[in-house]
């Protein structure tokens, strides 16, 4: 039989199935950078233009607002690590909530399963928040209004781990919205209110001590303290616990692994 | 070889569960082509869809050891502000196959020309259904699974796709579900029949016609 059939055989070994979920993974990377930035204008620039307005929109409020945060922080500098972890995590979730409905036809090819659409979408939101978020620090930085990170592996990681958190609730509360239209109405006020709690517009220290106790239950909140203590090392007192929200991230990332399990097991191609 | 046994497909629905197949058994052999005769609702597509994996069986086996296409004849899964070209390139590359060499057949073969650049949702239904068709036709499988009868624009072009399906592919195995008993007894060389969610696998094909036949009289 020719070749090209032979390479779309059914049960692969695992290195092949690899290869599959790669390219597959990557056409649908590709086919949603073009539907939703099309080659119109600036195209897939927009990918981290649009997180970037929005940071940089929040950041001249808060700098004309004069915000009180709660410590002798440049106000630029918290806006832009604050609202960066916000678009990181809140986003995911967002792009991923009722994902496959407009995409069942995609799932007419066996190889395209809920698992990947959500994987393409949560790669392409966390490297627009990414490259949005290094933009902004560079480029403010260059003209002279932030000093760069004091510790950036610190940074990295506490970057990660928002992320980390960003897509195990992405994947659960994504798969999840497949089967009841509540979670979707659920998710949007839960997102917003969740933004003045997450961390981004306080520090912890700041906070009386009763309410740091609840806030600290919250695992963003530790992943942006984390991440704000690798950016100005000693000019603030951090209060994270990495160890917790890393039980959150994998008990959130083995439920939404086991709801889009389920997801997959059940859906039917349009 | 595609091996179906005891398979069951059941559907919730507001009414309670819904037993849209029972107890499937069916195999294919390479280069066997096989009609699957059913009357609407009659649960083909459903069948179809989980030879070929798209969708999982509610319990049973499905066994696949030949590459097995997508249910063809389905002009759907574009995304209607990607062109034409774009949604190929899409198949191309889940399939792992390089799209550009595949170009000027398409372009040629679905007679879409210059609007071959131009998005999806300008087509009329039949350039949808012509592009389906020429993309269906890029990617080489072991067995075609054709859902309903793949009526594709005018009469000529409904030739060159028979041409281009059952007389280049005529070495391939196919799975092929109608309602229409002159398209199965045309194209197929077995028949079975899909009634009540039970596969019916006749002796020859004038037993499937005949069985069908009664089966649609009960029914009406």
């Amino acid at each position: 039989m020719a070749d090209p059939a032979a390479k779309n055989a059914v049960t692969p070994s695992l290195s092949v199935a690899w290869a599959i979920q790669r390219r597959v993974i990557w056409a649908l990377i590709l086919r949603e950078i073009l539907t939703r930035y099309g080659r119109h204008n600036i195209g897939f620039l927009w990918l981290f233009a649009e997180p970037m307005l929005f940071t940089l929109g929040v950041t001249a409020i808060w700098t004309a607002a004069k915000a009180v945060h709660g410590s002798n922080l440049p106000i630029v500098a918290f806006a832009i690590t604050g609202y960066s972890s916000v678009l990181l995590w809140r986003n995911m979730p967002s792009r991923c909530v009722g994902a496959i409905a407009p995409n069942l036809g995609l799932l007419y090819h066996r190889n395209v399963r809920p698992f990947d659409i959500y994987v393409a979408r949560l790669i392409l939101e966390a490297a627009g928040a990414g490259m949005s978020f290094v933009f902004l620090v560079l480029f403010f930085h260059f003209i002279g209004l932030l000093d760069l990170p004091e510790d950036v592996l610190q940074v990295a990681a506490g970057w990660l781990m928002i992320a980390w958190f960003g897509m195990g609730l992405a994947l659960f509360v994504g798969a999840l919205s497949q089967f009841s239209e509540t979670v979707e109405k659920l998710w949007h006020p839960t997102a917003y209110l969740l933004f003045p709690l997450s961390g981004a517009a306080f520090l912890v220290d700041a906070l009386p001590l009763e309410a740091q106790r609840y806030v600290l239950l919250l695992p963003m909140v530790h992943g942006v303290e984390f991440l704000r203590e690798g950016y100005f090392g000693s000019q603030v007192t951090a209060h994270y616990d990495i160890g917790y929200m890393a039980a959150w991230n994998t008990l959130l990332t083995l439920l939404g692994l086991a709801q889009t399990r389920k997801l997959s097991m059940t859906v039917v191609p349009e | 070889m595609i091996h179906l046994a005891g398979v069951n497909k059941v559907y919730p629905t507001h009414s309670g569960p819904v037993h849209v197949l029972r107890n499937v058994d069916l195999t294919v052999k390479s280069g066997e082509r096989i009609g699957i005769l059913g009357r609407n609702g009659a649960g083909k597509s459903t069948l179809i869809r989980l030879v070929s994996g798209a969708e999982l069986p509610t319990s049973g086996l499905i066994e696949r050891d030949m590459s097995v296409s997508w249910p063809l004849a389905f002009g759907g899964a574009f995304q209607g502000s990607l062109t034409g070209l774009d949604n190929l390139r899409f198949i191309c590359r889940i399939y792992g196959v390089e799209a550009e060499d595949k170009i000027p057949f398409v372009k040629e073969f679905s007679e879409l020309g210059i609007y071959l650049r131009e998005p999806v949702k300008t087509y009329s239904s039949g350039m949808r259904a012509r592009l389906a068709f020429a993309i269906s036709m890029v990617i080489e499988f072991d067995c075609f699974l054709i859902d309903e009868i793949i009526a594709v624009g005018d009469a000529r072009f409904h030739e060159k796709c028979n041409h281009e399906l059952f007389v280049k592919r005529g070495d391939r195995a196919m799975i092929i579900v109608s309602h229409n008993a002159r398209y199965i007894r045309e194209h197929c060389s077995r028949a079975a029949v899909l009634a009540r969610g039970e596969l019916h696998l006749a002796q020859s094909l004038d037993e499937a016609f005949s069985f069908y036949e009664r089966e649609t009289a009960l029914a009406a």
